[in-house]
């Protein structure tokens, strides 16, 4: 019964959300305040119907309804309640469930906003997001409905798939999912302001909220995926351009893009037409990255072929959301009036120099992950576009950009001073430098990358707090004073500093990569395995049994020089349902490095195939996206997204414009 | 993601986690293993969904990784070891496409890109150094500016 209600709410959701697109259009256009204002309502009550649907699929996980075809594949009574839990995400129905959920909760929220937005461009905006709940509510409703019956029932479900019973499904998915569906928002409100032809500063002040909230969720959600892949796959490997990883990439880089230009806009009125189509671009690659993941179109195209409905109805969408954006853009662009001047040396140019590069970044991603694609097409070729092409084309498109930024954001707006802010970089740069050196010296013969990358990582997070370090400092004595004017910047500035420096610390994560080490080895109980500073002896191999696994534990004490350090547990699993196997890494973290361990195959003498790893600073690859997030979520408390603030900027905004 | 694309690959083929590189494989002469070591990671594993054959736990890619240890020991070059598997299996096992006619595209993409941005910039200016010219399109007026920009950093 409850399942027929959420199936009944999920459909009653779709009819909603059709109202929410139809009649405050109409409103709009035939001068109806009523009919206009629908909107917020309808948003507000979509989530509420999908909520429910949302619920009561969680409520047949939880109770183990295996009647449903959705829970009895992937579910089992024996799994733990956390499991259970997030096992509603860990397929496509549900996760399609899911992704629609924080599509109306971002409609709700837009609804709800005390924001004084101006009435057409609310009305739009929701309008606008509407259809996309309505476009893919219906690809749910359609194609992958998760509340499907099952007769009979089994007495048993199938397991969800082990490498998914982690921790990691819990956080990962929801996270990606409301950065990659955030950025509807952006794209809602682009597609309103070209429907009603105006765009200003007051735009770019109520986009700016979403997208950075959309941006640090889906830094955070790329960040987990990264740590949880990590872990699981057992041989510590973080990034591996894979099309799934490379899709959400690139709403990430569109996304950042998109950040740095509203600024501009904001600020100075300027950059406007390309802030809209890189709002709609960013959340086009979401649509992209959800059509990758749910056609199975990169898998092989010929899979794509044998079973079409999911991916030609994603196609669909993509193309009339993509297609249909990009033409409103096409016609209505022209219309909207360029803003404020600014001089070739100046902030708003070291944006755009940004922009530049970050839109090369991810032309190259996409580029790499779809040739192989349209080549197979055309011409029947088969190739493989994997981690190399993607290492010797995107580091250096990325490193000049991060190379300038330190310059770039100590400019001033509309004329900047470029000797000054070359001068201001100066120390962080020499700082690096000394830093390069040491290291160079101290690892003679290692990778000679590592310490350049160290250094640029370096650069980038003495420049980030270096300014702020003087404006706070300099002509503030004693710790009161100086706190109290730290507190007195604004907080958008602290966040982008942390935003920066956190880039920073992700470089140098990611340059101590080449140090790391690996040792492979047979081992019995009391052998030992040494790689770089970290020896790993065997104690103990014993079986255990889980839930609904039973495992083979190895314990490993740890040396580092003279220094114990704290044992460590690895496992291989054997899930019982799907008679599947996984691995559990023993990971040990020593400051900010990790030692790592995970097992192989168990050998008929008794001794067990063991990989060990010494991985230097490994961890600061995402306490450093953890800090751009922190950065992210800094901005957003910033005043002038609260409140008030915006009210004189709105009605200067109402006033009429002169005509193009 | 990766995670999540992996379960596509479950699907298809043989994937576990874990140990790739078995200890009884690896040669007893670290500089051959090391050169093994890159040549693998380089060689996609067939049956899996972009991984190399170097992380690959596929039976397949065993196969390949012994393969490529024997002509190391045999005495072949790195670039005979690689021919010698893509005279096999084609230019789909190569994770570094080569550079030919069909893949041109595919690695002029980054380049061509940046310099159309900056063309494209360049000439915005130039179209509004033109005065009273009626407000094209795009920002022009930004974007010429960051011609200027990058010019004076390139000087």
């Amino acid at each position: 019964m409850i399942v027929e209600i959420g199936h009944f709410a999920l459909a009653l959701a779709l009819g909603v959300a059709v109202i929410q697109t139809v009649v405050p259009l109409w409103g709009v256009a035939r001068q109806d305040p009523v009919l206009a204002s629908v909107g917020p309502a309808a948003a507000i009550a979509c989530f509420l119907l999908v909520a429910l649907a949302f619920g009561s699929l969680m409520f047949s996980y939880v109770a183990s309804d295996f009647s449903v075809e959705n829970v009895a594949s992937n579910s089992h009574s024996a799994q733990p309640l956390i499991f259970k839990l997030t096992s509603v995400w860990g397929n496509h129905e549900g996760s399609m469930l899911l992704w629609v959920l924080i599509l109306v909760l971002f409609g709700a929220l837009v609804a709800l906003s005390r924001r004084s937005l101006p009435a057409r461009l609310r009305a739009g905006a929701l309008a606008a997001q509407g259809s996309i709940t309505v476009a893919f509510l219906a690809f749910t409703l359609l194609t992958s409905n998760p509340f499907r019956r099952l007769v009979p029932a089994p007495a048993e479900g199938q397991d969800l798939n082990p490498l998914l019973q982690d921790l990691g499904l819990a956080i990962h998915p929801p996270l990606l999912y409301v950065g990659y569906v955030g950025f509807s928002i952006s794209y809602a409100f682009a597609v309103a302001a070209l429907i009603d032809g105006r765009i200003d500063a007051v735009w770019a002040r109520a986009v700016r909220p979403w997208t950075l909230l959309a941006w640090t969720f889906l830094t955070l959600g790329i960040s987990m995926g990264s740590y949880w892949a990590y872990y699981e796959l057992g041989w510590g490997g973080w990034w591996f351009w894979d099309p799934v990883e490379n899709a959400s990439l690139m709403p990430w880089i569109a996304g950042t893009a998109l950040i740095h230009s509203t600024v501009v806009m904001e600020k100075r009125d300027a950059l406007k037409v390309w802030t809209i189509l890189l709002a709609i671009l960013t959340f086009s690659l979401s649509l992209l990255g959800a059509f990758i993941v749910r056609s199975g179109v990169l898998t092989s195209v010929h899979s794509f072929a044998t079973d079409p409905q999911r991916g030609l109805f994603i196609l669909a969408i993509l193309v009339f959301f993509v297609g249909g954006s990009l033409a409103l853009f096409a016609w209505r662009a022209p219309l909207l009036r360029q803003g404020g001047l600014f001089a070739p040396i100046s902030r708003e140019s070291a944006l755009v120099v940004n922009n530049l590069f970050l839109a090369t970044a991810c032309a190259t991603v996409f580029v790499g992950t779809l040739y192989p694609l349209v080549l197979e097409m055309l011409t029947g070729d088969k190739i493989s576009v994997g981690p190399p092409f993607f290492n010797a084309t995107f580091v250096p498109v990325i490193v000049p950009l991060l190379l300038l930024l330190p310059i770039g954001q100590s400019l001033a707006w509309k004329r900047g001073d470029l000797l000054g802010a070359a001068q201001r970089a100066q120390f962080a740069f020499g700082f690096a430098v000394l830093v390069t050196i040491a290291l160079l010296a101290l690892t003679r013969g290692g990778p000679v990358l590592a310490p350049l990358g160290v250094g640029l990582g370096v650069f980038l997070v003495v420049s980030a707090f270096w300014d702020l370090g003087e404006r706070v400092v300099a002509r503030a004595s004693g710790a009161a004073a100086i706190w109290s004017r730290a507190r007195g910047l604004p907080r958008s500035i602290w966040g982008t500093a942390f935003a920066h420096a956190g880039v920073g610390v992700t470089v140098i994560g990611i340059a101590a990569t080449a140090w790391s080490t690996e040792g492979i080895g047979f081992l019995k109980p009391g052998q030992s395995l040494t790689s770089g500073r970290y020896t790993f002896t065997l104690e103990s191999l014993a079986p255990r049994s889980g839930p609904n696994f039973t495992e083979e534990v190895a314990r490993f004490k740890i040396r580092s020089g003279e220094r114990e350090m704290k044992p460590v547990e690895s496992m291989k699993r054997m899930y019982t349902a799907r008679a599947m196997p996984t691995t559990e890494a023993g990971i040990r973290s020593d400051g900010f490095s990790q030692a790592y361990v995970s097992l192989g195959e168990r050998e008929a003498d008794g001794s067990i195939a063991v990989r060990a790893y010494d991985k230097p600073l490994v961890l600061l690859i995402w306490i450093g996206s953890l800090i751009m997030a922190f950065g992210g979520a800094l901005s957003l408390t910033d005043r002038r997204f609260r409140v008030a603030a915006p009210r004189r900027a709105a009605s200067a905004a109402t006033m009429p414009q002169p005509a193009e | 993601m990766r995670v999540a694309s992996l379960l596509i690959c479950l699907g298809l083929a043989f994937v576990g986690p874990a140990m790739a590189v078995q200890p009884d494989e690896i040669l007893p002469d670290a500089a051959l293993e090391q050169r093994a070591r890159e040549i693998s990671s380089g060689l996609r594993c067939l049956v899996c969904q972009n991984q190399s054959i170097d992380d690959s736990d596929a039976p397949l890619a065993k196969d390949l990784r012994i393969l490529v240890r024997e002509r190391l020991v045999a005495g072949d070059s790195d670039r005979a070891v690689t021919d010698f598997v893509v005279a096999r299996y084609g230019d789909f096992v190569l994770l570094r496409p080569p550079v030919n006619a069909r893949t041109l595209a595919l690695w002029m993409a980054p380049f061509t890109i940046l310099a159309a941005g900056l063309l494209f910039l360049w000439r915005r200016r130039r179209m509004n150094d033109a005065p009273a010219a009626a407000t094209p399109a795009l920002t022009a007026d930004e974007q010429r500016r960051l011609d200027e920009l990058t010019r004076a950093e390139t000087d």
